[in-house]
């Protein structure tokens, strides 16, 4: 459950942004996030609303781009998509996986007034 | 109170003292809509007070190790004789994360070693801000830190505290599958111990099953078999800390 630190996270990105870049309000957040960056969507959404409360960022929505898990096979040197740091390679069977994509926790672009 | 950066969590003490946050910035409006490129790291902020331990870290030559592991595992334990083990050898000091109570840094203190116990309130991990804070309270030079963070198998994963290693614990009164119902801290350290062993007779834990699935989740994490009661397979993981003390590897890149 450290989704709403998280949330605290990118709302103080925001509010920096929000002086540098001389805008007042925030219509959309994108993120970029990957299923091993150990976010739990459902609690990210909910935790935003509250943290972004009282600033530029209130009543904005979170929108979130999925990205994919992508591993470097170190038996087979492809590069596979997986599901899980488990998970062995698709093509030759290996564990030797190592992950290259898919622990992505980034914010990509504000629209803003 | 905070004078190097923007304190902004209200939960956290250390030592008992309250930590005190300041209100954020409002900017001018402008009424155009508009697209703001980003591109931020969400953690960067943390990531750079990382940055900035590691750099205190690496200027007074101290091994930071960040012990993490499931509440109950015997971190404590573990740590309070790896303390007494190795405090003729070398100085030491200790963070200790817990969301209350200064129980583990009395602990510790007993030992003879300093210790400052931060507590996260309703935090669920150590991040870089929080211990740069308590390394304020500390002097070492010359030795080991070591930071247990709050007993959780998932949050301290994410956030970097300017660590040389992680070093998850697991005792083997847990479940053997914990390496893949976690894989993120399994992944993230570099040291599995795998601790209590003494009591393995008495259970029908498989250890080299879980080896198995420590190895899946993460191929060169480093396992040292160990028993904090009767100190078997200890000497291994000092010897660990020595070589890593050793080798000038203080920096790791987060």
């Amino acid at each position: 459950m450290h989704e709403l630190s998280i949330c605290e996270n990118i709302v103080s990105v925001i509010e920096e942004q929000a002086v540098e870049q001389s805008f007042g309000k925030v219509k959309t957040v994108r993120l970029e996030i990957g299923p091993l960056a150990g976010i739990e969507l459902e609690a990210l959404l909910f935790s935003f609303d509250v943290a972004a409360k009282g600033g530029v960022a209130e009543n904005a929505t979170l929108e979130v781009i999925e990205m994919p898990v992508i591993g470097l096979c170190i038996s087979c040197s492809q590069s596979v998509e997986v599901k899980e740091r488990y998970d062995p390679c698709p093509i030759c069977g290996s564990f030797q996986v190592q992950i290259t994509g898919g622990e992505e926790l980034r914010i990509k672009e504000l629209e803003v007034l | 109170m905070c004078t190097v950066c923007g304190c902004e969590t209200g939960e956290m003490k250390i030592d008992g003292a309250q930590s005190r946050g300041h209100g954020h910035s409002h900017a001018p409006g402008f009424t155009q809509e508009r697209m703001v490129q980003i591109e931020t790291d969400i953690l960067a902020k943390n990531n750079e007070y990382a940055a900035a331990n590691r750099e205190v870290f690496a200027g007074s030559n101290v091994l930071a190790l960040n012990l993490v592991s499931s509440p109950g595992s015997g971190k404590t334990t573990l740590l309070t004789r790896t303390i007494e083990d190795i405090a003729g050898n070398t100085s030491l000091a200790v963070i200790e994360g817990d969301q209350q109570t200064t129980n583990d840094a009395d602990r510790i203190r007993e030992t003879g070693v300093q210790a400052v116990q931060i507590n996260t309130g309703k935090g669920c991990h150590l991040d870089g801000h929080m211990v740069g804070h308590a390394l304020e309270k500390l002097s070492i030079e010359d030795g080991i830190l070591f930071i247990e963070n709050v007993g959780n198998l998932v949050c301290p994963a994410s956030f970097d505290l300017g660590e040389a290693h992680k070093v998850v614990i697991l005792s083997v009164t847990e479940g053997e599958d914990k390496p893949i119902k976690y894989p993120d801290m399994f992944h993230a350290s570099d040291v599995m111990l795998l601790t209590k062993t003494d009591l393995l007779p008495y259970l029908d834990f498989d250890v080299d099953l879980c080896l198995d699935y420590a190895r899946r989740v993460n191929p060169n994490i480093e396992i040292f078999q160990v028993s904090p009661k009767t100190g078997e397979g200890m000497q291994n993981w000092y010897s660990w800390i020595a070589s890593r003390q050793a080798s000038n590897e203080i920096a790791r890149s987060g």
